[in-house]
């Protein structure tokens, strides 16, 4: 049975603030943080996990291996460093 | 390699020495894109028991693309530019057992090292060529590549390129390649599933990958952001089944092809070499 | 095979050729040049007999690299050339050296510059069998002065290269590897054949790049789950890319130093009548045996001559030529160019004139010749 709910883990010291992943989300769920990274990137946040249809269109595209969506249990976002 | 730490979070972080991420590439940078999709398709194949990445060895050459081989928890090497595939066709002849990724960009495979490519695909080397096309000479900061398209301003030619661009496609398919591809960072998943065909063949397989470099190309034909080249590579991809490589137009003002051209599955070099030593 | 079969009637590419069989060669990518080519395909019709690969690729850059590759994935890799082909080289000379990567090339000069004259003789490589590549590095170059010392220091080139991860040279020249000598193919035990240090710990704990004591690093084998990276930017012990002075300095360091504080496995010469000798003649490879002529006519009238005959260009025994020209008034560097070991030579020796005799012909010597140039100094 397809999972229903999706957890997006962002690993956030190794995004670049490209925007490539909140462009091409189709449900427009992602958008970029006010936090910095040690890097000194604002590293993309996701707004309502609970609309993320789990296409992982945005994992596919980053090209810095920062973002990646898993099934789960409940909506969630998870910041992973 | 575990005397550094080497934080596992991502999917594909088995892959990859983590320890040294974040990479060198600019944000939005397609070179990222494509070794992701390599990583996915290595991932998949390895997970289905179809193949060993410890036999893998991963090579590039010089250049921003070149800078790969360093980020991959395979063997592989960094080598002279444009050296890379006599480099792996060497390990490979030596230890058959090797399975030899060459991944570099266009101007190291087709510029300065054009030679090896035509000569490599000619005697069907078992090597899996991905050549990442930026159409710019990225890390040495914006000169003119071979698959500049015609009449773009860079560095090296501020009143406009004058030379026609080079179509890998239609070099590899002349010399005669197992299999031919060309696929664009704007569609990784069919990238990937290309990947994942041509790596367990033999013979010489290329896939080209229509990159974009926002940095340094982008910067020069006005579309700096990287969803702004994106878009624009987009626009200019068209996706043809079963139509000869010698009809894969490259042309960033009119259109560049995507597809699988070729599909052969011919005996590679190092099978062939065997058998005529066999006979020796 | 018999005692006699053991012996064989070779010219000098084709004893190096048997040398490297010996030393376990199992890996040859070349590009045909002349004088080069017959060792390239007196090895094409054995190798494949015994196992081994041998492939002519679409030119010298590709053949060097192939080789690097294949020593990385476990072969005992060598190609051969001559200048030319040699010069082409000249980038991945310096990233073998880099990466540490056990190879033999073999130069069989010519006459330069550029194309020079393809079929006479030359001894204008020195300098280039040096300093072909860019960067500081070490490397090794031998020169024979016979088939049997092509045959003998071809199997050293291996055992030095295998033992030090350096590249090795094999410095000939066109009268050599056209003449053909009686060889005594020796086979082990008789001589000694070295393969490379391997890991000694689990791939988790290896570090391509850390050396032992003896400055070499252990060299892991592709293919062999040690996910070895190969670097032809400055590295750490991890292969890593870092541009720090500390990295970088100890590195290039040591790149030299692997040789020099192994030098008593590379360091070898002959000398010939030095005990008493007054003029000191230095000559290597086929220019050697006219010198040599010259010293034993001498010696029969009386005359103190004596030769020193380096057989490591690089590193030359320095220690054992300033031993030689103790008691010699002058010293007098005989080569086919304009003043290459001379350098070197004139470099060593402080106290006393260092001359040059440049032998510019285009077939070897013969003994009148070379008098003819020396004869002021005489
Ligand atoms: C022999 C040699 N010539 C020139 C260079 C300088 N150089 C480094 S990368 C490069 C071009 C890289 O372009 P490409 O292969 O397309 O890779 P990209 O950086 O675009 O990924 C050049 C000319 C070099 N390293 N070695």
């Amino acid at each position: 049975m397809p999972a229903r709910h999706y957890k997006i883990t962002i690993v956030a010291n190794r995004c670049k603030e490209c925007e490539l992943c909140i462009n091409i989300c189709p449900k427009k769920i992602l958008a970029k943080g006010d936090e910095y990274n040690a890097k000194g990137f604002r590293f993309t946040r996701v707004t309502r996990p609970e609309d993320c249809i789990g296409c992982r269109l945005c994992e596919h595209i980053c090209p810095d291996f920062a973002i990646f969506v898993e099934p789960s249990e409940k909506p969630e976002e998870v910041i992973a460093r | 390699m575990a005397v550094a730490k080497r934080p596992i979070i991502h999917p594909v972080d088995k892959y990859l020495r983590t320890e040294r991420l974040p990479h060198v590439w600019c944000p939005g940078c397609g070179i990222g894109i494509t070794l992701h999709a390599f990583m996915r398709a290595v991932k998949e194949l390895e997970d289905e028991g179809r193949i060993d990445s410890s036999k893998i060895l991963f090579v590039s050459g010089i250049g921003c693309t070149g800078r790969a081989a360093g980020y991959v928890n395979f063997d592989g090497a960094h080598t002279p530019h444009g050296r890379a595939i006599p480099y792996a066709m060497g390990a490979k002849l030596a230890r058959p057992d090797l399975i030899p990724v060459v991944f570099s960009g266009d101007g190291d495979l087709v510029g300065i090292g054009g030679n090896h490519f035509i000569h490599a695909a000619r005697r069907n080397m078992d090597v899996l060529v991905i050549l990442v096309n930026n159409m710019i000479y990225a890390l040495t900061g914006g000169q003119v590549a071979p698959t500049t398209p015609k009449g773009t301003y860079t560095t090296t030619t501020p009143f406009g390129n004058p030379d026609r661009p080079i179509n890998a496609v239609k070099i590899a398919a002349a010399a005669g390649a197992n299999y031919i591809a060309r696929w664009a960072v704007t569609h990784p998943e069919l990238l990937k599933n290309s990947i994942k065909k041509a790596l367990p063949m033999e013979g010489f397989r290329l896939i080209e990958v229509v990159s974009i470099c926002p940095e340094i190309f982008g910067r020069h034909i006005g579309f700096r952001a990287p969803i702004e080249l994106y878009r624009r590579l987009q626009k200019v991809v068209k996706i043809r089944g079963k139509i000869s490589p010698f009809e894969a137009t490259y042309d960033w003002e009119k259109e560049i092809i995507l597809g699988e051209f070729q599909v052969r599955n011919e005996p590679g070099y190092t099978r062939v070499l065997m058998e005529a030593f066999k006979h020796g | 095979m018999s005692r006699e079969a053991d012996i064989g009637f070779l010219n000098s590419n084709h004893a190096a050729a048997e040398g490297a069989l010996t030393a376990g060669v199992n890996f040859y990518a070349g590009y045909p040049i002349t004088p080069a080519s017959d060792l390239f395909e007196y090895l094409a019709r054995k190798m494949p007999k015994q196992g081994g690969v041998i492939i002519q690729t679409e030119d010298e850059i590709a053949a060097i690299n192939a080789i690097i590759g294949a020593s990385w994935a476990g072969a005992k890799a060598m190609t051969a050339t001559s200048g030319p082909g040699f010069s082409l080289m000249a980038e991945s000379i310096g990233f073998a050296a880099m990466v540490e990567a056990p190879i033999v090339i073999i130069d069989d000069m010519r006459t330069g510059p550029s194309t020079g004259v393809a079929t006479a003789t030359g001894q204008g490589d020195v300098m280039q069998a040096r300093w072909l590549s860019h960067g500081h590095y070490g490397i090794v170059a031998l020169a024979p002065f016979s088939a049997q010392e092509a045959y003998d220091l071809t199997i050293k080139a291996f055992n030095i290269a295998e033992r030090l991860r350096v590249p090795v040279v094999l410095l000939m020249d066109y009268v050599l590897v056209h003449t053909r000598e009686k060889v005594r193919l020796k086979k082990p035990p008789e001589v000694e054949v070295w393969s490379r240090k391997k890991p000694r710990v689990p791939p988790e704990e290896y570090l391509p790049f850390k050396p032992d004591e003896d400055l070499v690093p252990p060299m892991a084998t592709y293919g062999e789950g040690y996910r070895v990276f190969v670097e032809s930017l400055v590295h750490d012990y991890r292969g890593y890319y870092v541009t720090r002075d500390d990295v970088y300095e100890e590195l290039v360091k040591r790149l030299s130093d692997k040789i020099t504080v192994n030098k008593h496995i590379v360091l070898d010469h002959v000398e010939y009548y030095t005990d008493d000798a007054e003029i000191l003649f230095v000559a290597f490879g086929s220019t050697a045996r006219s010198v040599l002529s010259i010293v034993r006519h001498a010696r029969a009238r009386g005359l103190k001559y004596g030769l020193f005959r380096p057989i490591s260009i690089w590193p030359m025994d320095t220690d054992a030529l300033l031993k030689a020209a103790e008691n010699a008034r002058k010293i007098i560097v005989v080569e086919m160019n304009y003043g290459q070991l001379f350098l070197e030579v004139d470099r060593v020796i402080k106290d006393k004139p260092v001359y040059l005799a440049p032998i510019l012909t285009l077939d070897l010597p013969t003994p009148e010749n070379i008098l003819e140039v020396c004869r002021k100094w005489l």
